[in-house]
């Protein structure tokens, strides 16, 4: 897939700047990116995550949107809720977007993800991926990648599983729409909201989205290190129809995983062996992904 | 008209005439055939509302807030594990002040596993800020949900009727359906008070700091100090209505009773023949009926107290270094309030295990025969050896 042309990003903003994240957090820019496409008639369900942080303590809000807070395992099912209510008032015309974290996506709230996919629920559900419980404190979730360390995987005992396929995951369920986004490509991201945006059904972001005390990197580095998970195929961007059409955009430059590693310290244990290992799972699953999009 | 009703059937009905418009809900024993009726009723357009069939209870709860907050009137049904699944999200429904109903049809906790009656997991509900009221006859049943819209959405806070599993929830009893056109006169469309509106923007559930986070439960109580009389008020305008009238509780020959029972559920209708026996045998008892249980109705139970000699609470539960909930809400609802009567906390009927005429009888008369009960001990009756 050819990188798209001339995208327009609106300029008008639904997100006030003075938020609550820290310095070169991913997490903002996909909300704004996300707002940026969904525009004023859009309902923001939040778990608990940074991004509850983020939103701005009571009585203030860095959104222009309804949000509504709710429990840590509950987006997919609270969007749910409100989208039937919203369905029985015959209100057609807004989005209802679940926006989460990796934990509150690939863990603790993947059986109500699961269900709402199942029933084909008619919400956007947005999982920005820090990779790890940021909010409490940088504990590995299921989505922390092989070989990374944690509070709760510490450099001597790192991360010993692979990251888990949530895309895989999804697309098993045959949602309309499951696509992988990073905040280094804003266009990319755009287009594919607005792409949802036109289709019903249950559709699904994941998202990759630094953290710079979560991955040890230094804050203005955060969107190099982005693309650099996109050319090292650590990230790869692609999107699935209907759960068997497969589009995978190749990276306009291609680079080993240890030049994404090298900007990271969460990395920095990791023996040559390692990261040669990791080197050819990651060049091993490029292809297979390859192979689904032929 | 008159309709052969199991009370799982008469909530259907109930949820069917407070045209409630999304239900969410998962299966349990004993709560089951209430949402399938729900379930058929809807798919043939009967009433007008969408089910979410979600895969647990704990979203059942997420959506019906997330509805309740879209502006719908909303309900789900549970029981037991199930209720107990769902624990985290009964405050976030509570806090979100939204009103919404829901039937818990009492089943003792596991393990052991047990499917029998046992009032353990509404009662361990207590501190969620839901409005618990307990259900007697399949009638009290079908009038308390509609209640229960009325006074939920009065105090914007979550409502929960509960009655026994299978003593109550699969027994038949004649039942009176109110008539659409009257319910709708009682119960008025929802206008709920917070809702979600994309032209008016705002932050539900944010974090606070600890400068507004008091202020915020302070009006959880605020609103919960007004429900036993919004329960008596409700009560008296649905007699009016419907002949039937409703309140905090009910006295049974307790006027001028020495020695009283207080009960709930269907343990009332078998007190009431046991009051009667001690009565023909020249004995003043008498029984107080407890409906609404949370906010406990402090007021109300100290008239229908107040003169007696000794009070025996029965409770068909146990909190485990507590004993009885109902016995120990009692006692702190009422100590300091000058003259209180001896009370008697009576742990009965575990697991479904039957409260038949002789368990009260031995009630009365450990009461009247003076044994005196030690501060903070309960009495087990019908306990195997
Ligand atoms: C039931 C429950 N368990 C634990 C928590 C504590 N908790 C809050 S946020 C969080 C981690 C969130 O991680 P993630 O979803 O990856 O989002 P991030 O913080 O990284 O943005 C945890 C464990 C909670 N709020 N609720
Ligand atoms: S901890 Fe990480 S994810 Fe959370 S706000 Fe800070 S940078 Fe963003």
């Amino acid at each position: 897939m050819a990188r798209p042309k001339k995208v327009r990003i609106p300029s008008e903003e639904f997100f006030h700047p003075g938020h609550y994240a820290c310095q070169g957090c991913g997490a903002p820019i996909v909300g704004r990116y996300l707002l940026k496409a969904l525009g004023k008639k859009t309902i923001i369900v939040i778990p608990a995550c940074c991004w509850s942080v983020i939103q701005g303590p009571y009585p203030y809000s860095t959104l222009k949107v309804n949000v509504i807070h709710t429990a840590f395992e509950t987006a997919a099912s609270t969007a749910a809720g409100i989208r039937a209510s919203l369905e029985m008032q015959k209100k057609n015309d807004v989005n209802v977007v679940a926006l989460a974290g990796d934990g509150g996506t690939f863990d603790i709230g993947l059986q109500a993800l699961s269900g709402a996919a199942e029933r084909n629920d008619d919400i956007i559900y947005v999982c920005y991926d820090n990779e790890a419980y940021m909010n409490t404190g940088i504990q590995r979730s299921s989505s922390t990648p092989l070989g990374a360390w944690t509070t709760t995987t510490p450099g001597t005992h790192y991360k010993d599983r692979p990251k888990k396929d949530i895309i895989q995951i999804m697309a098993a369920h045959r949602i309309p729409y499951a696509a992988t986004g990073n905040v280094a490509y804003p266009e990319d991201l755009y287009v594919k909201f607005k792409k949802a945006t036109t289709m019903r059904g249950l559709r699904f972001f994941h998202i990759l989205s630094p953290c710079p005390p979560g991955w040890r990197s230094s804050s203005e580095d955060s969107i190099k290190i982005a693309r650099y998970a996109t050319w090292s195929k650590m990230h790869p961007l692609y999107e699935v129809y209907d759960g068997e059409k497969y589009v995978v955009r190749k990276p306009e430059k291609e680079i080993p995983v240890n030049d994404y590693f090298s900007l990271q310290k969460r990395f920095a244990h990791l023996t040559e062996r390692e990261v040669d290992t990791i080197q050819q799972m990651v060049d091993e699953r490029w292809e297979s992904l390859l192979r689904l999009a032929s | 008209m008159r309709k052969v009703l199991m009370a799982n059937h008469a909530v259907s009905i109930g949820v069917k005439l407070s045209r409630v418009s999304v239900v969410a809900a998962y299966p349990i024993t004993p709560q089951s055939q209430v949402v399938e009726l729900i379930s058929e009723m809807c798919a043939d357009g009967e009433i007008d509302a969408k089910f979410l069939k979600v895969e647990s209870e704990h979203s059942a709860m997420a959506c019906c807030i997330g509805a309740a907050l879209g502006g719908s009137r909303v309900f789900t049904a549970t029981s037991s594990q199930g209720l107990l699944l769902m624990h985290e999200m009964l405050h976030w429904a509570a806090g979100s002040r939204v009103p919404i109903v829901m039937t818990n049809v009492n089943r003792s906790v596991s393990p052991p596993w047990s499917i029998w009656t046992d009032q353990t997991d509404s009662l361990s509900q207590r501190d969620t800020g839901w409005i618990q009221l307990y259900c007697e006859s399949n009638q009290e049943v079908l009038d308390s949900i509609i209640q229960a819209y009325w006074i939920a959405e009065k105090v914007n806070l979550p409502f929960m009727v509960v009655f026994d599993g299978f003593y109550l929830s699969h027994t038949n009893e004649a039942v009176d359906i109110p008539e659409q056109s009257d319910v709708d006169r009682f119960l008025r469309k929802f206008r709920p008070k917070f809702k979600i509106d994309v032209k008016k923007p705002h932050a539900f559930n944010s974090i606070v700091y600890p400068d507004a986070y008091m202020e915020f439960r302070h009006m959880i109580k605020e609103s919960m100090d007004t429900v036993p009389a919004v329960v008596n008020k409700c009560g008296a305008e649905f007699g009016k209505k419907f002949g039937r009238v409703y309140g905090t509780l009910e006295e049974y020959r307790n006027e001028d009773a020495e020695i009283s029972l207080i009960t709930s559920s269907t343990v009332t209708s078998t007190a009431r023949i046991v009051i009667d026996e001690y009565r023909k045998k020249g004995i003043k008892a008498g029984l107080i009926k407890l409906r609404l249980f949370n906010p406990f109705p402090r007021e109300d139970i100290l008239n229908a107290i107040r003169g007696k000699r000794k009070v025996g609470v029965i409770d068909r539960n146990y909190s485990p270094g507590n004993g009885g909930v109902f016995a120990q809400t009692l006692r702190a609802n009422i100590i300091g309030n000058g003259d209180i009567p001896e009370i008697y906390p009576f742990i009965v009927g575990l697991g479904g295990r039957d409260v038949h005429l002789g368990v009260l009888n031995e009630a009365i008369d450990i009461m009247a025969s003076n044994k005196k009960i030690k501060a903070g001990e309960e009495i087990w009756l019908d306990l195997k050896k």
